[in-house]
């Protein structure tokens, strides 16, 4: 029979070989789904692994989706080294948007008008702020509630998300926008602007690009870097060290708020150009899946990031080209980081072939 | 003057539904097991039930098969972090990921469906009495139940032997080991039964409560139930009594918004999770009283023989 016997050491090639594995089992369940949904398991397969890699401009829609993907990521990876279990990245993505597109309205409707793009650092600002307010909340109330950052940052999540929809059917509201849901454009001013003409792919690709370096510096070429990963792996030498757990707290909600308030602030600014009810698809949920496909580590998050991000388009190609639900997405993503976690047991584990004979000599347990 | 008792009856019904799940996670986590996979497993369970539901026109059948889809999900949580010691928050995490896709996936051809008409309960006699009638005695049968499985659950987890070992095992798996007990087949069993009270509450919700399947019905709820838990300091009255404290907030915007008030729905609608956060830090406040309440080896892995 089978069993699992623990590693002297955990295996670095395991590591980094079972976010390939789950990839490839995932893909496997994939093809099967489709046969018994009565499409071509190749074609199927192609909407997701080929199509959103073929040509220049479904690599740049891509490349779009991946950013908020791999910023929200960062700050996510942050927190789960230092074993703060923020999972409503959702929500300060969301107040980062409105925090951002208020920024927007705000400029415009006081007389800022500059050329296009000029003041789009400010809106990101207002953006990260945002975000980072949201975080804090959820830091201030396990620092000094003991509240469980798990259940407040996910039902922040919720009210972010009333709080958007409050806005843009209440005060925010176009006046000339046929009564739908949405805030008046932004001024061209406020926009973030696209890498070249004709093209959704906008500049803040480059900025999740060099925050990936600076992360990665950060997580492990600085002094603070460390003191949060001692924290998060071995919380008594941690304070043996003298390094304060309420600080490790709220540095990485701080972070990980202001990562996905940015975030937020680029959908806003950059593709959708106004606040509608639908500002996040679900990015900060998604980015969970990304920070631990990843494996926690900047470079495997831009990875991630782009291969979640295909998973994404590839859920729109597969509802609009062979009539299946874009929620095929989802089941994906969720059964991606199911298998992911089970193959991650292979790190610490082999697996050992052995008979009934070898085994009857031994407490069997 | 009947208004307030169709709100304590709307209440309970809104109530039951997280007493329910709360009820079924206070089993996992008194074992020791925090699965955080209950929006997903109650999301499956409900798209299951309308299924049944709308099948075979039956509300048993609905809630068999909201046991059974919740049941089996967690199983898959429960060998994951009892067997292969993966990380509870992060499979957690992914069942409810994992249920949210899977759920809207499944749920598209149900969307819009409309269940047959739903028969009217009443408890012959009782609900004839004046306010009290109205108020506590035109209920769904299963709003009964959840009353009795919580009294059930008390004495099953404070009065019996099977409890003990039960809860033997959330709070020191060691010595439930040393004891012989089998602490991972417990373990596992408590997971699959708090699986299948979450699936219960799940198909409450699509076939009783709401009466309709949309995408991401549950709305939270399953966290709410999480929250419950501590709320109720791992108590099975006290789970019942917030979850129809969360179920009162729940319809109090309905009400404000009936009685004229002039706030807008999308801030009423953020109640339940703001009373949430703040009850959430009420409660944990006190760290020691959490300490002394909380099963104390809840979300640490056990491996024999290490």
């Amino acid at each position: 029979m089978l069993r699992l016997e623990p590693r002297a050491q955990p295996s670095m090639a395991m590591s980094l070989a079972s976010p390939l594995i789950a990839l490839a089992l995932t893909a496997v369940i994939a093809a099967l789904l489709f046969v018994a949904l009565g499409k071509d398991p190749v074609r199927g397969l192609s909407m997701f692994f080929f199509e959103p890699l073929n040509g220049l401009r479904p690599v740049t829609e891509v490349l779009l989706k991946a950013t908020p993907l791999v910023l929200c990521a960062l700050g996510l990876a942050v927190c789960y080294r230092s074993n703060v279990w923020n999972i409503g990245a959702e929500g300060q993505l969301l107040l980062g948007a409105i925090a951002g597109g208020g920024m927007a309205l705000w400029l415009a409707e006081s007389g800022f008008i500059g050329p296009r793009g000029a003041y789009a650092p400010l809106v990101l600002a207002a953006g990260v702020l945002g975000g980072m307010l949201w975080a804090g909340l959820t830091a201030l109330l396990r620092d000094r509630f003991n509240a469980s950052e798990i259940l407040v940052s996910l039902m922040l999540v919720y009210v972010a998300q009333q709080l958007l929809n409050y806005l843009v059917f209440g005060p925010w509201k176009d006046p000339r926008g046929f009564n739908f849901p949405q805030t008046p454009t932004f001024d061209a001013s406020t926009w973030l602007l696209p890498i070249a003409r004709g093209m959704r792919l906008h500049w803040g690709a480059v900025v999740a690009l060099v925050a990936i370096v600076v992360f990665w510096i950060f997580l492990f070429r600085s002094w603070r870097g460390y003191q949060l990963q001692v924290g998060g792996l071995a919380p008594a030498a941690a304070r043996y060290a003298g390094f304060s757990s309420r600080q490790a707290l709220w540095t990485a909600l701080l972070i990980s708020g202001g990562m996905a308030g940015l975030a937020g602030a680029m959908e806003a600014a950059g593709p959708l150009r106004q606040l509608t009810p639908h500002v996040s698809t679900g990015y900060g949920f998604t980015a969970i899946i990304v920070a631990f496909v990843g494996r926690l580590h900047p470079l495997g998050i831009l990875l991630a990031g782009i291969l979640l991000s295909m998973l994404l388009i590839g859920g729109e190609l597969a509802q609009s080209r062979i009539g299946l639900p874009n929620a095929l997405t989802g089941v994906f993503q969720g059964l991606l980081l199911f298998l992911l976690l089970a193959c991650d047991t292979l790190i610490a584990h082999r697996v050992r072939w052995q008979g009934r004979r070898a085994l009857s000599g031994r407490t069997v347990q | 003057m009947n208004e307030f008792a169709l709100l304590l009856a709307a209440t309970i019904a809104s109530g039951t539904t997280v007493a329910l799940a709360g009820l079924g996670l206070l089993l996992n986590e008194k074992a020791g097991v925090l699965n955080l996979g209950a929006e997903g497993m109650m999301l499956l369970a409900a798209v299951a039930g309308f299924a049944a539901a709308l099948a075979t026109g039956s509300d048993l059948m609905a809630f068999g098969a909201g046991a059974l889809v919740g049941g089996l999900a967690a199983a898959v949580f429960g060998v994951l972090v009892i067997w292969l010691n993966t990380n509870q928050y992060a499979t957690g995490l992914a069942l409810s990921l994992f249920g949210a896709g899977l759920s809207a996936f499944i749920g598209q051809a149900y969307t819009g469906k409309k269940l047959q008409d739903q028969v009217i309960h009443e408890v012959p006699i009782l609900s004839d009495l004046p306010f009290v009638g109205d108020a506590f005695f035109k209920q769904h049968p299963m709003a009964y139940v959840t009353v009795a499985m919580v009294v059930l659950c008390a004495w099953f987890l404070y009065r019996t032997r099977a409890g003990l070992v039960l809860r033997s095992v959330g709070e020191s798996p060691e010595s439930a080991h040393a004891l012989g007990y089998p602490v991972r087949w417990i373990r596992l069993a408590a997971v699959v039964a708090g699986g299948a009270l979450c699936g219960v509450a799940g198909a409450f919700l699509s076939v009783v409560y709401a009466p309709m399947w949309v995408e991401g019905l549950v709305a939270g709820r399953g966290w709410i139930a999480l929250a419950l838990t501590t709320f109720a300091t791992w108590r099975p009255g006290r789970v019942l009594l917030g979850a129809y404290l969360f179920g009162g907030v729940t319809m109090l915007q309905f009400t404000l918004q009936g009685m004229g008030v002039q706030i807008a729905s999308q801030l009423l609608a953020m109640l339940p999770y703001v009373a949430t956060i703040v009850v959430l830090a009420l409660i944990s406040r006190n760290p020691l009283w959490i300490r002394i309440n909380m099963p104390a080896s809840l979300g640490r892995p056990f491996h024999p023989g290490a």
